[in-house]
């Protein structure tokens, strides 16, 4: 009995588990499906066995699958633990889901980034699915002793084929728990899947319809006080003094003091207002007076910044790719194109703006509820900040309001740990609309110088694209040489399928002291555009059909052929719209996977276009829930439109010039064209991801789709579709 | 601070607020109700959507002081016990797990909110009331075509609801 007891407390301790966190599931003793209830970890009352860390049966029946990949909006609450669920044999409604927070055991990966998330858990998480399977069977078939082929398992039981009689799996735990775990379990038959592959409805969805849904910000704890920081307004100002006597003044304002938020190698200190509510703590921030010491950085602005890149294409560059010869076939040819892409900083703009709820306590403990990306890298890199172990930290990983790569920084996290460790209480601290739109990071602009020579029988024989950007490693880390290339900026140009003989892509640095950082799809959603538009550009300018021309340079097998190909399908490419309509097609292959867009537009006058219709054709091998999948490929659209004609991160004075979503727009329903999403899964060894791939070729194939109807070339992102230029 | 009498969700509770709290953060850290979202803090993008006296209202644009202790205040803690007439509550909330709307989920308590308001005001809204009414509410992950089929299959259910309890209630 004691040992039991012992064995709970780890599980408590190691699931992260106080009595202050909750686990959200949905009820499986319940007759109706669709009812919630909120379990606090006191309800675990029965004995858990812990058979890989991934899952937990109590021998009440209860059973806990782990996902690691943190719940975004994309679907992992489902998608990850239906990769254990399916081998383990339980239905969806059969178990509840826990979000991991970065403990060791359940390894380095805990993120949900770079489109990783079910291609790196496919085989992994069904072995562990796989594992508990086989160990629960062993332990039937030594229960009746009969022979283990005679023993299958279906919907949490065991049965016995010949007999017909079984056992649930929470009768079978405490024999299952003391066998030893198989090393390479039997995976099923893709044809026997019950879960993969299928339109299975999310488990978080229940939660999200009725209010239950438990993000960072909801997050409460006993003697929490709430925090707002006002931050020095210019990049790379700092803090000079400050006078807090009207703040504290303010009913319910406790203390008003100096906090550091740290991004990468990007530190500034503001002034935090902790009070008895968020509402008497942003009054106190209106009320301080604060002077900054601007250092100079007050005379950026957007403007300059766009004259130096236009400067720097002069240079030539360091080279990403060199294929055959650029320069001399270049040089060669008479008929030549050259184009200059321009596209914004922009905002991650998730609905819930970052929040962290940190509790530093006297015995040297840390407690973190917060929506995050990223459990693994929070451990790792607070551990390292403060000379703690990582015993020392709990972090309860929640529900997470949007990411979009914004939650793959922890500098907000670092913010609200640093004030509570002054402070010495429990803080909640939450960023306003107006500090997540001013304060970045942003997802980098990009510069494209495009070249290409066209061959007299009308084949592009020389491409080149060279980028002029900053680097996000540059603020990741501090020792990043600016002189040598950063892949990160230059992603996927040199890797297209198109078959060019010669082709010469170069990058060319360019320094910035804003904040910038990974957003959706990264550099390929800006270098997309570039790329893709000026491909369509050289096919106008060879007077060839755009999709003809790609498909062209695309003799030999790829997936990339497929993809246009059925694009071309499905989009009914050949047969012509009606007049005063246009379509343009793009793609992009980059690391996340391979997705492609074709975007029908209507032309209302010489200057403005209506988007009708996008036709979304997403390559992935293998699929585990097209529903979801649709999803992401519906919301990829209406963010790539979102930053194609809307969004724009733009600075004056130093300053953010945007502060919230009336000068920051982003798409409404009304502005929403139809999607029609096909997914190609047809086997094959190879994952590709989801959440990215869906969004480069939105823009370049909108852009392509307004030169169909209306002869205007856009070449600078946002582009207004209203009044077109 | 001054003490304010509230119905919420029909049950009446007193708090104790500076007049200009808005009810946002009251329902949120006073009354404890989190399901009302923190989105934009100006009205901009409808997370906050709550129902005074059954009208859909931006709750982060409503100090506490402006509310009528007579006023009935609904939540999506009130939909979800059905405190609405005609059973729109839960149709609304299964038509939105049928169609699977949600994907961060964070924004749907305002995009319910608004939807249930809609159809109580029109029972058979086209594709463009729906996109005038709805246009208040922003979803950053893009979930706009699968609220306007929710709410569509939502219409469509209240109808048949309605066929079938009317006989009942008329014989009587």
């Amino acid at each position: 009995m004691s040992s039991k007891q012992i064995q709970r407390r780890d599980f408590l301790r190691y699931a992260g588990l106080s009595g202050a966190a909750i686990i959200l599931g949905v009820s499986n003793s319940s007759a109706k499906a669709q009812e919630l209830e909120v379990m606090t970890s006191l309800d675990v009352a029965s004995t858990p066995y812990n058979f890989t860390p991934y899952i937990i049966i109590e021998d009440t029946g209860k059973i806990t699958i782990f996902n690691s990949k943190p719940e975004i909006g994309q679907g992992t609450y489902q998608s990850i633990t239906a990769l254990i669920a399916e081998e383990l044999e339980v239905s969806p409604e059969q178990y509840i889901v826990q979000q991991t927070g970065g403990e060791s055991k359940f390894g380095p990966a805990q993120f949900s980034g770079g489109s990783f998330s079910v291609r790196s858990s496919y085989f992994d998480m069904r072995k562990a699915g796989a594992a508990a399977r086989e160990m629960l069977i062993t332990a039937a078939s030594q229960q009746w002793n009969v022979p283990i082929t005679e023993c299958y398992a279906e919907k949490a039981q065991v049965f016995h084929k010949p007999t017909g009689k079984s056992l649930k799996y929470g009768a079978l735990v405490e024999t299952a728990s003391k066998l030893e775990v198989p090393k390479n379990p039997t995976l099923k038959d893709a044809k026997d899947f019950k879960i993969l592959g299928k339109s299975i409805k999310r488990q978080d969805v229940p939660l999200k319809v009725t209010g239950k849904a438990v993000f960072g910000i909801d997050v409460e704890v006993p003697n929490m006080v709430y925090a707002s920081v006002e931050r020095c307004p210019v990049f790379g100002g700092s803090l000079k003094s400050f006078d807090k006597t009207a703040t504290l003044n303010i009913a319910g304002v406790e203390q008003v003091i100096e906090v550091e938020r740290i991004f990468g190698v990007y530190k500034s200190t503001g002034v935090a207002v902790v009070a008895k509510n968020y509402w008497a703590a942003l009054q106190g921030r209106k009320a301080l007076k604060i002077s900054w010491d601007y250092k100079g950085k007050e005379t950026f602005s957007s403007k300059d910044y766009t004259d130096s890149l236009h400067q720097l294409a002069q240079k030539e560059g360091v080279e990403d790719a060199n294929v055959g010869k650029f320069d001399e076939t270049y040089q060669n040819t008479s008929q030549k194109l050259e184009a200059f892409y321009e596209t914004p900083f922009v905002s991650h703009s998730p609905m819930e703006a970052m929040n962290c709820t940190a509790h530093w306590k006297e015995n040297n403990t840390l407690e973190i509820w917060v929506s995050t990306q990223v459990p693994s890298d929070i451990i790792r890199d607070l551990t390292g900040r403060y000379g703690l172990k990582e015993e020392q930290i709990t972090l309860h990983s929640q529900l997470s309001g949007g990411g979009f790569g914004r939650r793959l920084a922890i500098d907000f996290i670092i913010e609200a740990v640093n004030l509570s460790k002054s402070i010495q209480k429990p803080v909640k601290l939450i960023w306003t609309r107006e500090d997540d739109t001013q304060f970045g990071p942003y997802r980098p602009p990009t510069f494209s110088a495009m070249k290409g020579a066209i061959s007299e029988d009308g084949k592009l024989v020389a491409f080149q694209h060279k980028v002029i950007s900053p680097t996000i490693m540059s603020f990741l880390d501090p020792n990043h040489d600016k002189t040598k290339l950063d892949q990160n900026m230059t992603e996927g140009i040199s890797h297209q399928q198109y078959e060019i003989p010669n082709m010469k892509n170069t990058f060319v640095y360019s320094d910035i002291h804003v904040p910038i950082f990974w957003w959706r799809s990264v550099t390929s959603s800006t270098l997309a555009f570039s790329h893709e538009c000026f491909i369509d550009e050289l096919a106008h300018a060879a007077g060839k059909d755009p999709l003809e021309f790609r498909l062209a340079m695309l003799t030999k097998e790829s997936d990339t052929k497929r993809l246009l190909l059925k694009l071309k399908e499905v989009s009914k490419w050949e047969k012509p719209l009606p007049k005063g309509k246009g379509r343009g097609i793009a793609q992009w292959e980059f690391f996340a996977g391979l997705g492609g867009h074709v975007v029908e537009v209507t032309k209302l006058s010489n200057k403005a276009v209506k988007i009708d219709k996008v036709y979304v054709v997403i390559d992935l091998g293998t699929v585990v829930n097209p529903d979801t999948v649709k999803a992401q490929m519906e919301g990829a659209v209406i963010m790539g439109i979102t930053a194609a004609i809307k969004n724009g991160i733009s600075f004056a004075e130093g300053k953010t010039e945007q502060s919230n979503f009336h000068d920051n727009p982003v798409l409404r329903i009304n502005e929403v064209p139809q999607i029609e999403v096909h997914i190609l899964a047809e086997g094959g060894k190879t994952i590709k991801g989801v959440g990215e791939p869906g969004l480069p070729p939105v823009a370049p194939a909108l852009a392509n789709a307004i030169f169909a109807a209306t002869g205007i070339r856009v070449r600078k992102m946002p582009f207004d579709i209203d009044n077109l230029s | 601070m001054k003490t304010y009498t509230l119905s919420v969700n029909n049950k009446t509770i007193k708090v104790e607020a500076e007049p200009e709290t808005p009810m946002l953060w009251v329902l949120r850290d006073y009354v404890g109700l989190k399901g009302t979202k923190f989105g934009c803090g100006m009205g901009l993008c409808g997370a906050c959507t709550i129902h005074v006296d059954g009208q859909a209202i931006r709750s982060c644009q409503t100090p506490i002081s402006t509310v009528k202790a007579s006023s009935k205040i609904i939540t999506i803690e009130g939909v979800s016990e059905g405190l609405h007439a005609a059973k729109i509550d839960h149709v609304v909330q299964k038509a939105w797990i049928e169609e699977q709307v949600p994907q961060c989920g964070y924004c749907q308590s305002g995009q319910i909110m608004s939807a249930v308001a809609l159809l109580k005001a029109n029972p058979n809204p086209s594709d463009e009331d729906i996109d005038t009414y709805m246009a208040g509410n922003i979803c950053r992950c893009g979930t706009y075509e699968r609220i306007r089929k929710a709410i569509h299959s939502a219409a469509k259910e209240l109808k048949t609801e309605k066929g079938t309890t009317k006989r009942p209630s008329n014989t009587r």
